[in-house]
């Protein structure tokens, strides 16, 4: 086991799965880089350097670099996946399904049910996505609720380097449409990260930590906050359960319910917008379910309903903080 | 190009097919047993005929709404597909799909599509799974005038030149989008200069005369097999009916229809070619027919007398596993 960052992690599960399925195969624009011209080849391994390397080892023949052209690629890798290919295609950012929406929401989607059953589509579609790197109003978005409510596909949102890794070979495996999104604020996050191939089944939250006074549960890079806002709380005496679903569809209710129904408290933390996002989804679910273990309101912290600024002053006020995570979850376990 | 007898009474079966499908679909339509929207193929058959017999089972094609004319060419069982536009069980789709989403992923037919230009992009995809694993299989994407304009079109034909896929574009143009005429909405008025502008070669030709779609559909999948690339064909011919059922078609001059089934039509080509010729007798044509008509009447009994679809249909096959 060593370090790694949430990049090689990313680039390590990709590798190992294309060693192991030659029907394997990554696309997308820059995947490699330098398609057609004369410097260097692999000169990006897309846009921050995840699947770099995967070109000297592979060949042209299962990484492909593709025009600026989503709706054709990503098309294209749910029509190769219904007919025996495992395409991993990246929409380099998740802002930009607005070009292909068709393709991933009413095409691979739809396939299964529409088809009464016969097709099978195996695709991943990696995309970046997320605040932080003062990208400003088209290259931020946390789109995963969009995606979330679409039957037929499935919605990962690893929260570290090792899930990262678990969540990807899972991914490549699953035989659904899967939308992997990856938070480009998180790519230099390390941990420790097994050397070996390993998968992490969909719909089993993780259980960050474990604490009787109040329920976190957090998203991708939410997780990270509200662990560090938890542990700032334990010092103060509050202990907090932070739970990471891994996947919002399928998502692990069962997790969510039973910690609620024993702390009788619930933060959900959700980078996306906040109107129909994960916390509303979560807390109705909770609401519905556990509202007679509810000692307190649920609370939701997320960012303003606007889009993502570019300044770095607005930015920072735009994305939940762990000292916002910190006062919520304060303000509930006080309540009266 | 030689077709035999054989070749001959296939080509012609599929095409009286397909017109005695839809026009018991129209019929039945009329009748309010089936639901929700249906397009028919009547007047086209040449073109999903003459193309679909150049493909075999490791050929894959894409769709559109107006697909039951694809799915035939491309070998569906008419028993199915009668009964999945009937919403019934033993549908082709257990009743899930419907007219507009027709498929049988296993006989390379993968679904009449409800999104105009939404099949191009998975026509690249399937040639692409067929280049990488080697299968020798090529995609026809069939799509409309007016997916002609779409995005998704454009792009795919963009992507099939660069990586020189097999892929088959076949615009059919029944002169219609909805209500928008084909001459003023594709610009530049060229569809084949157009498509040359992305390196694919291609004709225009009359989609009324099935040997002449067979010949350029088979000219063309045979350089796409010797690794020409992408190819493109313009089929220009007309539609029957209106874009869906219960459309009055006041957008089209009166009598226009009537002309056309009169002057235009594929199947009285076919029939009045091949007699001349010699090569096919009347009687034999007329059993066909016959034996058509009885195929298709069965198929709509059946269809009538299946069950609906199980209330536990409702909530399988969204997900392989979830």
């Amino acid at each position: 086991m060593t370090k790694k960052s949430f990049r090689q992690a990313l680039n390590e599960g990709m590798r190992q799965e294309m060693e192991r399925d030659a029907t394997v195969i990554v696309m997308g624009e820059d995947i490699a880089g330098g398609m057609g011209s004369k410097g260097e080849q692999d000169a990006w391994g897309d846009v921050l350097g995840a699947s770099k390397g995967l070109l000297p080892k592979f060949g042209r023949e299962r990484v492909y670099d593709t025009p600026i052209s989503e709706s054709a690629f990503i098309g294209a890798a749910a029509g190769a996946a219904i007919n025996g290919l495992r395409p991993v295609a990246q929409l380099m950012f998740v802002d930009f399904f607005g070009v292909c929406g068709d393709q991933i929401i009413n095409q691979m989607a739809k396939f299964r049910y529409m088809f009464g059953g016969k097709a099978t589509t195996p695709v991943v579609i990696r995309t970046l996505f997320g605040a932080g790197l003062r990208a400003a109003a088209q290259h931020s978005q946390c789109l995963y609720p969009i995606f979330t409510h679409i039957p037929g596909l499935k919605v990962v949102i690893p929260s570290s380097p090792y899930e990262a890794k678990g969540l990807m070979i899972q991914s490549i495996r699953d035989d659904d449409p899967v939308i992997f999104f990856e938070h480009k604020a998180m790519y230099d996050d390390e941990e420790e990260v097994p050397d070996e191939p390993y998968a992490i089944p969909f719909g089993q939250a993780k259980i960050v930590r474990e604490g009787g006074d109040a329920t976190i549960v957090a998203i991708g890079r939410m997780v990270k906050f509200s662990s560090q806002a938890a542990a700032a709380l334990e010092k103060e005496g509050i202990k907090c359960t932070v739970i990471d679903p891994r996947t919002t569809s399928p998502l692990d209710t069962t997790a969510i319910l039973d910690s609620v129904k024993k702390t009788g408290r619930l933060i959900v933390v959700d980078e996306a917008n906040p109107r129909c996002n994960l916390a509303t989804d979560i807390s109705a679910l909770v609401a519905q379910n556990a509202f007679k273990s509810l000692r307190a309101p649920i609370r939701m912290v997320t960012p303003p309903h606007t889009p993502v600024p570019f300044a770095g002053e607005l930015e920072d006020l735009y994305v939940p903080s762990p000292a916002g995570i910190q006062t919520a979850v304060t303000e509930t376990v006080r309540y009266q | 190009m030689q077709l035999n007898r054989e070749d001959l009474l296939t080509a012609y079966t599929k095409m009286r097919t397909i017109r005695e499908f839809e026009e018991r679909v129209h019929k039945e339509f009329a009748t309010g047993k089936i639901p929700g929207f249906v397009h028919l193929y009547a007047g086209e058959e040449a073109s999903a005929v003459g193309v679909c017999m150049q493909l075999d089972g490791a050929d894959y094609i894409t769709s559109t709404h107006r697909g039951h004319g694809h799915c035939i060419g491309k070998g569906c069982d008419v028993d199915g597909m009668m009964k999945e536009i009937f919403g019934r069980h033993g549908g082709l789709c257990k009743g899930k799909g419907g007219s507009m989403h027709i498929a049988d992923v296993g006989k390379g037919m993968l679904g009449a599509n409800g999104i105009v230009g939404g099949g191009p992009p998975l026509a690249c995809g399937a040639a692409l799974a067929a280049k990488e694993r080697k299968t020798g299989g090529v995609a026809v994407a069939f799509f409309g005038d007016g997916a002609y304009n779409q995005g998704t079109t454009l792009e795919s034909m963009n992507l099939a030149s660069v990586y020189q896929l097999p892929v088959f574009f076949v615009l059919e143009d029944n002169g219609y989008a909805e209500t928008t005429s084909s001459d003023w909405s594709i610009g530049g008025h060229n569809p084949v200069l157009r498509a040359r502008g992305f390196g694919i070669p291609g004709e225009r030709v009359d989609g009324h005369d099935f040997f002449a779609v067979y010949r350029a559909a088979l000219e063309a999948v045979k350089r796409m097999r010797a690794g020409a690339g992408p190819q493109f064909l313009h089929i220009e011919f007309t539609r029957y009916y209106g874009h869906f059922e219960g459309d009055a078609m006041t957008y089209r001059p009166p009598g226009e229809v009537n002309e056309e089934r009169k002057f235009l039509d594929c199947l009285n080509f076919f029939r009045a070619r091949v007699m001349s010729a010699g090569l096919l007798e009347a009687a034999a044509l007329d059993n066909v027919d016959k034996d058509v008509e009885k195929r298709i009447d069965a198929a709509v009994a059946a269809a009538k007398k299946a069950a609906p679809p199980k209330s536990d249909d409702l909530t399988t096959d969204v997900y392989k596993s979830y």
